[in-house]
C-alpha cells in the first residue's frame, strides 16, 4: 500500500535532518518590473521557525528518496540499514514546496537524495524539480540542491542554472576517515567535483570581453559538511581540512555536524556521540577565520592534543595564550588587532574606530556598546583604564572557566 | 517647560511638524515635555483647568527648519517607528544636537546615539521576525482568474507595517493577501498594496496544509540534540502565540529522551535488507571492471592512472588531484615545470594557469607547437598554504621532489625525448638530481647521461609574472625566448 503524503514527508524529512545546512543566504535578486511569479530572495536569509534542537527551519529540507545504493556507515540511509524506505515524485516535491512557501513557512527548498539506480538518474530527477519550479511555476524562492559527485557535467551545469546553491559533502575530515566509513566514496572525486564547481561559479561571475553576462551558475555558491566525532580526527585535522576547503573551493560555508545517533545504527560507529559543545567550538573557530582574520593553524597551534578547549571559547583561549600581544589600546590599535580582542566583534570594532576619530574612548563607552566588560577588561587599555598586572596573572584563565560545581551526593 | 502632545502612534510627518516648530523657536530639548497620553489619560488631562489655560497647542510647521544630513534624516525616520513614545524626545534631542554637532552620527558611544542604535536594532529585529513568523492561511476559493486568497494575523511591536509591506508585496505577488495586526493592516489585492493604521481583530481560520507543516516540524527535529536556549533566543516565546507549530514543542521535548534511548538500543543486528546484497554485488562487479580496465592499460595512460592514487608524500592530502604530464607519446621535446598551481590543481592539466599562458605566448613566438611538446612537472601535486580564501603557492621541498621523482623518471623513459628543457630551479634539481645554480647553467644544451637525454635549463615562466618592473620583465622574457629558441635550433640539428 502506498503511504500517504504526510507519512512520506515524515520519513523523508526525518532522513534529511542530518544535513546541518539550512541557509538561504548569499543571493539577493529583485524581480524585474512586470516579472510574474511567486517568491523572492533575502540576501541574509530568513529563518522561519526554530526547533528545540536549536536549529532553524529556513528551507524545506527533504530527500527525494531514502533508498540508496551506497553503504556509508554514518548515514541513516545506507543500504544495509533496515529503516522504512519511500520516495516522493517530482510533482509532489514541487507541490509541497509551493504550498509551504505560500504560507510563509519557508524560504525555499533544500533537496537532497539517496542515490538510486545511478548518479545520473538521481541527479536528473533532482534537476527536474528545480527546472520545473523555475520554468513551469515561475518560482523565485531559494533552491539548494545537493550535488551527486559523479553525475554527468551537463546535469551539474543545469543544476547550477536553476539552483541558488549547490553542495557536496566531504563527509569526513580526512581521506582515511572517508575510506573507512564510506568504502564506495572517493575523497579525491569529491574534491575534484568541488573544484569543478568552483571553476563554474567563478566563470559565471566574470563578464566576457563582449560584456555579455555569462550563464547563471549557483550564485549562492557552494557549501559542504563534515561529520564530527564519528572518526578519531582531532580538531586540528578538522580545521586543516576546513582551511584547505575554504581556500581551494571558494566555499561559502563548511558545516560541522556532531555525529548523532541514528536508528538502526551501524556497529562500526562509536556508541557515544561527541559533546555538542565540540561542534560549537568548531563553529566559533570557523567564525574567527571568516570574520576576525585568524588562520585555522594559529587557533590550535598551542593545543598539544590538537583539540580545542571545551571550556573556553577559542578566541578567549587564543588571547590567554598570546598575552604578550595584550593589552590592546582601544584608542590606537589597528582594526586587525582590535578584532582579536576577546569580547569585541566586527560591529563594536567598527563603532570604536568611528568614535575614536572624534573623542577618546573610555571604559564606559565600551560598556555602552554592549560589550562584556568582565571579558574585555584584562585585554584592553582605554583613556581611563589600564589592566596593569591583571593580564599577567596566572589565574586569569581560571577566572573565565566555568566554576566547578559541587557534586550532589544523592 | 513646553508640553507637546502627540498620539502614541504618531508617525514621522506628525512629529516633524511639531519638531520644526520647536526648533524654529529655539527651544532646547530639556525645555520640552513630549506627551502621548492614552485616550483615558487625555480626558483626565484636558479636564485639568490649569493645563487648558497655560498655553495654546503648538501649530505644526510645514516648512523646513534647521538642517539634517541624509543619514541623520534616515535615522530619525527609523526611530520614529519605535513603539515607545520616548522616541519623540530622543528624536528631538538628536535633531537639536545635530544642528551643532555634525559628527554626532559617527559617535556610537554617545548615550543618545547608543539609545538610537538600541531602538534601530529592535525595529530591525521586529521587521525581520515579522518577515519570518507571519503565517498565511488560505481564506476562500480562488477567484475566477485563479488568484488565491490568504490571510495572516501578526502582532508587531513597533510601527513597521509600512516598512515591511513592500517585502511581502514582492514575494507574494501572484496571490491576494491580508496581514491583520492590532496596529493596522496590509492589504494586497490584484497587485495593489494598501497599508492602514486602524486596529484589526484576530481572524479565525483553518488551513489543512498546516497539518503537513506540523508533521514536517516534528520530523526535522533531532531529539538527540536539545538546545532550547538557542531556540528561544531566536524564536522568543512572545511570538509563540501566533506560531501554531510551537504548540508541539512540549510534547517533542517530553518524547525526546525515549526516542534517543530507543535508537541507541536498536543498533543494527548485522542483518541487512535484501537489496543491500544486490547493491554490494554491483559495487564489487563495478570495482572489478575498473581494475580490469586499469590492468589493460600500459604506457603513459597506465602511468597517469597509477598516479591518481599516489600517496608518496603528504601533498595528496589537501591537493585536489595529481596532475600528470600531457603530450604525444614520443615527443622530441619535454618541458618540465615545477608543480601544478591553483588552476592546474582544479583542472587536472599542466600549464593552464597564468604561467601557462606566458609559456603559450613564448612558445608560439619562437615557433614551437605546444601540442607537439610533452609538458609535465617535477612534482605532481599542488603544494600550498591556505590564506583565507586563497591558496598561496609554496615551493616544493627536497622531500617532495625526491618522493615524486620516480614518476618523472618513468615519464622520461616512456616518452624518450631528444631534449629536456627544465623550467626553473625545482625542475633542474629534479632532472639532474642535485642542487645546481640555475644562473650558471642556463641557456645552453648540456650532455645527458645513460638514463636521461641532454637538457637545457631556463627559468620558470611564473618568474616573469613576479617581476615588478615591466622593463626588466620584458628583458627576461626576451632571454627566455632566446633560450627556448636555442632548444628549438638544437632539435632541428639533431
Amino acid at each position: 500500500m502506498k503511504k500517504t503524503l504526510a507519512a512520506r514527508l515524515e520519513i523523508l524529512s526525518d532522513a534529511a535532518k542530518y544535513d546541518a545546512s539550512c541557509a538561504s543566504s548569499g543571493v539577493s535578486s529583485k524581480k524585474k518590473a512586470g516579472e510574474e511569479g511567486l517568491g523572492s530572495k533575502a540576501s541574509n536569509g530568513i529563518c522561519h521557525a526554530y526547533t528545540p534542537d536549536g536549529r532553524c527551519i529556513s528551507l524545506l529540507k527533504i530527500l527525494m528518496t531514502n533508498f540508496c545504493i551506497y553503504d556509508c556507515a554514518y548515514c541513516i540511509n545506507r543500504s544495509s540499514s533496515k529503516i522504512e524506505r519511500t520516495r516522493f515524485s517530482v510533482e509532489e516535491i514541487i507541490w509541497i514546496t509551493l504550498e509551504f512557501y505560500r504560507r510563509n513557512y519557508i524560504e525555499g527548498l533544500f533537496l537532497s537524495s539517496g542515490v538510486i539506480r545511478s548518479s545520473d538518474y538521481t541527479m536528473e530527477e533532482m534537476v527536474r524539480v528545480a527546472r520545473e519550479l523555475r520554468l513551469k511555476h515561475h518560482f523565485h524562492g531559494y533552491i539548494h540542491l545537493k550535488t551527486i559527485p559523479d553525475a554527468a557535467p551537463h546535469l551539474i551545469e543545469e543544476a547550477g542554472l536553476y539552483a541558488d546553491r549547490l553542495s557536496i559533502n566531504v563527509e569526513m575530515p580526512t581521506d582515511a576517515g572517508l575510506a573507512a566509513y564510506a568504502p564506495e566514496k572517493d575523497a579525491g572525486h569529491i574534491r575534484q567535483s568541488m573544484g569543478a564547481l568552483r571553476l563554474k561559479i567563478e566563470e559565471s561571475g566574470d563578464r566576457s570581453l563582449s560584456g555579455r553576462k555569462p550563464r547563471r551558475f549557483a550564485p549562492g555558491g557552494q557549501s559542504t559538511q563534515m561529520i564530527i566525532g564519528a572518526d578519531r580526527s582531532t580538531d586540528r585535522d578538522i580545521l586543516r581540512s576546513s582551511a584547505a576547503l575554504y581556500s581551494g573551493y571558494a566555499l561559502r560555508r563548511v558545516y560541522y555536524s556532531a555525529f548523532s545517533p541514528i536508528p538502526d545504527a551501524s556497529m562500526a560507529l562509536p556508541a557515544q556521540s561527541p559533546p555538542l559543545v565540540r561542534e560549537h567550538r568548531l563553529y566559533q573557530a570557523d567564525w574567527m577565520v571568516r570574520f576576525y582574520g585568524f588562520s585555522f593553524e594559529e587557533i590550535v597551534a598551542q593545543r598539544e592534543d590538537g583539540m580545542l578547549d571545551l571550556e573556553l571559547d577559542p578566541k578567549l583561549a587564543w588571547a590567554l595564550q598570546n598575552r604578550a600581544l595584550f593589552p590592546v589600546d582601544l584608542n590606537r590599535a589597528s582594526r586587525e588587532m582590535l578584532l582579536r580582542v576577546p569580547g569585541l566583534g566586527p560591529r563594536s570594532v567598527g563603532a570604536l574606530l568611528s568614535a575614536r576619530r572624534h573623542c577618546a574612548i573610555r571604559l564606559e563607552d565600551v560598556e555602552r556598546l554592549k560589550v562584556s566588560l568582565r571579558k574585555v577588561r584584562p585585554f584592553i587599555v582605554t583613556s581611563d583604564w589600564n589592566p596593569a598586572r591583571l593580564i599577567d596573572r596566572d589565574n586569569l584563565a581560571a577566572a573565565f572557566r566555568p566554576q566547578p560545581q559541587q557534586l550532589r551526593l544523592l | 517647560m513646553k508640553r507637546l502632545q502627540l498620539a502614541r502612534d504618531a508617525d514621522f510627518e506628525t512629529w516633524r511638524g511639531l519638531a520644526r516648530a520647536a526648533l524654529a523657536e529655539g527651544i532646547a530639548p530639556d525645555q520640552i515635555e513630549w506627551m502621548s497620553p492614552d485616550a483615558a489619560q487625555a480626558d483626565l488631562f484636558s479636564s485639568e483647568p490649569e493645563a487648558q489655560e497655560r498655553e495654546a497647542p503648538t501649530a505644526p510647521c510645514a516648512t523646513p527648519v534647521g538642517h539634517v544630513s541624509k543619514p541623520g534624516l534616515a535615522l530619525l525616520h527609523t526611530i520614529l517607528r519605535y513603539h515607545d513614545p520616548q522616541r519623540f524626545a530622543l528624536a528631538y534631542r538628536l535633531l537639536w544636537r545635530l544642528q551643532t554637532e555634525p559628527a554626532l552620527l559617527a559617535i556610537a558611544t554617545d548615550p543618545d546615539m547608543r539609545e538610537a542604535a538600541r531602538m534601530t536594532q529592535q525595529i530591525r529585529r521586529d521587521m525581520h521576525k515579522m518577515k519570518a513568523f507571519v503565517r498565511f492561511r488560505e481564506a476562500t476559493q480562488p477567484d475566477s482568474d485563479g488568484r488565491r486568497h490568504f490571510i495572516a494575523w501578526f502582532e508587531p511591536e513597533n510601527y513597521i507595517l509600512e516598512s515591511v509591506a513592500p517585502f511581502f508585496a514582492e514575494r507574494f505577488s501572484d496571490m491576494d493577501w491580508m496581514i491583520l495586526t492590532p496596529i493596522g493592516s496590509i492589504l494586497f489585492e490584484k497587485g495593489k498594496l494598501i497599508c492602514d493604521r486602524s486596529p484589526c481583530a484576530a481572524p479565525d481560520l483553518k488551513d489543512d496544509v498546516e497539518t503537513l507543516w506540523h508533521s514536517y516540524y516534528q520530523s526535522i527535529f533531532n531529539p538527540a540534540r536539545i538546545k532550547t536556549k538557542a531556540m528561544r533566543s531566536e524564536m522568543p516565546t512572545k511570538y509563540w502565540k501566533n506560531l501554531p507549530e510551537t504548540r508541539l514543542i512540549p510534547q517533542m521535548l517530553a518524547d525526546a529522551e525515549n526516542r534517543v534511548a530507543a535508537m541507541v538500543a536498536r543498533q543494527n543486528d548485522g542483518r541487512a535488507p535484501a537489496f543491500h546484497e544486490r547493491h554490494q554485488a554491483e559495487w564489487r562487479e563495478k570495482e572489478a571492471q575498473e581494475e580490469a580496465r586499469g590492468v589493460a592499460l600500459n604506457g603513459l595512460p597506465a602511468l597517469s592512472r597509477a598516479l591518481e592514487s599516489c600517496q608518496r608524500c603528504d601533498l595528496c592530502r589537501y591537493a585536489t588531484q595529481s596532475v600528470p604530464g600531457i603530450g604525444p607519446d614520443h615527443a622530441p621535446l619535454m618541458l618540465v615545470g615545477e608543480q601544478p598551481g591553483d588552476q592546474e590543481d582544479l583542472q587536472g592539466k599542466p600549464f593552464v594557469g597564468p604561467a601557462g599562458q606566458v609559456l603559450d605566448r613564448v612558445l608560439s613566438a619562437v615557433g614551437i607547437e605546444r601540442s607537439e611538446v610533452y609538458l609535465t612537472n617535477a612534482v605532481k601535486h599542488f603544494k600550498f598554504v591556505s590564506k583565507g580564501r586563497r591558496r598561496i603557492h609554496q615551493t616544493p621541498g627536497r622531500t617532495e621532489i625526491v618522493a615524486c621523482s620516480p614518476w618523472l623518471d618513468q615519464e622520461i623513459r616512456l616518452v624518450q625525448p631528444k631534449l629536456i628543457v627544465t623550467l626553473g630551479a625545482t625542475a633542474l634539481q629534479a632532472v639532474e638530481g642535485r642542487v645546481s645554480r640555475l644562473g650558471a647553467l642556463r641557456g645552453h644544451v648540456r650532455d645527458g647521461s645513460a638514463t636521461r637525454p641532454p637538457s637545457l635549463a631556463t627559468i620558470h615562466p611564473s618568474y616573469l609574472l613576479r617581476l615588478p618592473e615591466p622593463l626588466r620583465a620584458q628583458e627576461e622574457e626576451q632571454r627566455f625566448m632566446q633560450e627556448l629558441s636555442a632548444a628549438r635550433d638544437w632539435l632541428a640539428e639533431h
